[in-house]
């Protein structure tokens, strides 16, 4: 208990006096996830969508596999993406290996399959409920694909926070491809990791304290800004 | 466009015939009322002839192959998650009409149907019967040759039943050919020019309104027109 309330104090001392250490790996964090998150969704919802529309051969096969990949270890994803990148991998000329970019692969690795199953999820109900009527207005594939996005926005955007909550909270394969090294790639998640090994417990549970505040701010944010809870068009 | 032939069609879900053998032409003129008992088949006559329910055997064939001008309206009114206006708007984007065209035709409709008020409004907020007309409106957008509706006023009260009935009157007079289906042997009465009586599948009657309901042939059709319960 008296952890936690150091913890806490610590999260308000770092908050208060503007922390410059703290900030920056803040912003990082949100950087990496954000960005994850914004090209995971630009692949995975359209994806969801398409399953949910077409009937194909291996549909079924494709679904289950996306469904497992849900819970793809990250600690493997990591390491799989760091023989991958480094100088003798096949992408080691990119020189990505311990930069901000390498964390952002890793995670859009990991969200991707869940950001794809919770869409699909959603506008295969939704296709369920305008099937006829789109079929019976005659609209072509691509046209069904969009309305379901538009239509499921909502839903979508629960998809796109639930990768954000997993990008933001991961530490294994960032920690592996990013090295956790300060002012480059050094986040939240891996500095608490770090705190933590260094047995300094309550700044480590006062950049989760901050970490928390940040998931919670980005959430609430994004649920405002797209005024999902507001009365009228939604 | 006109006739629709049916011949020899048959509609089969999990090895069960539902609709057919049927042999049907359906002309110009109506409004066309098909009645029957529930699970008659008459949903699935009207989406077998709209082409939106897959044909075990047989054929539908409209005598001109473009037959794309053709709505439909569901019993359950289907209604887009966006507002009122864009509910109607929708159908004329699909087949990229321009955006004057667009707005004038909703604002249209509209205040025909007398939702101005809620136009920006989400469609899923209305009652039954302001979806069902929102639905009317929607399948009427786009001047459709063929007008096909499903039981539209089960579920509505006197009042939103009257609306939909003088709106499609006034369709049916500015040239939509009209075919619905209903239960409800009042509205039948007062909307049809022919009948097409379904049971088990199969047409058992058809003909003028004022015969077949002056002169059932069928002992089916005298049960049915009597109140009677048919299995």
């Amino acid at each position: 208990m008296n952890d936690i309330t150091q913890g806490l104090l610590a999260a308000l001392r770092l908050i208060v006096a503007f922390d410059a250490e703290l900030w920056e790996i803040s912003l990082r964090s949100l950087q990496v996830s954000l960005t994850a998150v914004i090209i995971a969704s630009v692949v995975a919802m359209p994806f969801g969508a398409f399953l949910a529309v077409q009937r194909f051969k291996y549909r079924r096969l494709v679904i289950s596999i996306m469904n497992a990949l849900m819970g793809l270890p990250p600690v493997v994803v990591g390491l799989i993406f760091y023989i991958l990148l480094s100088r003798s991998g096949p992408f080691g000329a990119f020189g990505l290996l311990f930069t901000p970019w390498a964390m952002i692969i890793v995670q859009i690795v990991i969200i991707t399959p869940i950001i794809a199953s919770i869409s699909h999820q959603a506008m295969r109900e939704l296709w369920a409920e305008y099937h006829d009527l789109l079929i019976s207005l005659n609209t072509s594939k691509w046209q069904r694909i969009k309305t379901l996005i538009w239509d499921g926005r909502r839903n979508l955007l629960t998809a796109g926070l639930a990768g954000f909550g997993r990008a933001i909270g991961e530490v294994g394969a960032i920690m592996i491809v990013g090295g956790n090294i300060e002012h480059a790639t050094r986040v939240l998640t891996t500095a608490i990791a770090l705190e933590t090994g260094k047995g300094d417990f309550a700044l480590a549970l006062g950049l989760g304290f901050v970490l928390i505040g940040l998931a919670l701010f980005v959430n609430i944010s994004i649920h405002w800004l797209s005024r999902t809870e507001r009365e009228g068009r939604w | 466009m006109f006739p629709l032939t049916l011949s020899k069609l048959s509609v089969r879900r999990r090895g069960k015939t539902v609709l057919g053998p049927i042999d049907l032409v359906i002309d110009q003129g109506g409004p066309t009322m098909v009645i029957g008992p529930n699970g008659s088949g008459k949903t699935t006559l009207l989406r077998v002839m709209h082409g939106i329910e897959r044909i075990s055997e047989g054929t539908a064939e409209w005598a001109e192959p473009d037959h794309a001008n053709h709505a439909y309206v569901f019993q359950s009114p289907v209604v887009l998650r966006r507002t009122v206006a864009e509910n109607l708007s929708y159908p004329l984007r699909v087949i990229k009409r321009a955006k004057p065209e667009i707005n004038s035709a909703v604002e249209y409709w509209i205040e025909q149907i007398g939702l101005g008020k809620v136009a920006n409004r989400s469609a899923t907020r209305l009652s039954g019967g302001e979806r069902q007309k929102l639905a009317i409106a929607r399948a009427l957008i786009r001047n459709p040759e063929v007008l096909f509706l499903d039981e539209p006023c089960s579920n509505l009260d006197g009042q939103s039943t009257r609306e939909i009935e003088t709106l499609l009157l006034e369709t049916a007079k500015a040239g939509t050919r009209i075919i619905m289906s209903t239960h409800d042997m009042g509205q039948a009465r007062r909307l049809a020019a022919d009948i097409i009586f379904m049971k088990s599948g199969h047409i058992a009657e058809k003909g003028l309104a004022p015969d077949v309901f002056s002169t059932p042939q069928t002992p089916e059709l005298q049960a049915f027109l009597k109140g009677d319960i048919l299995e």
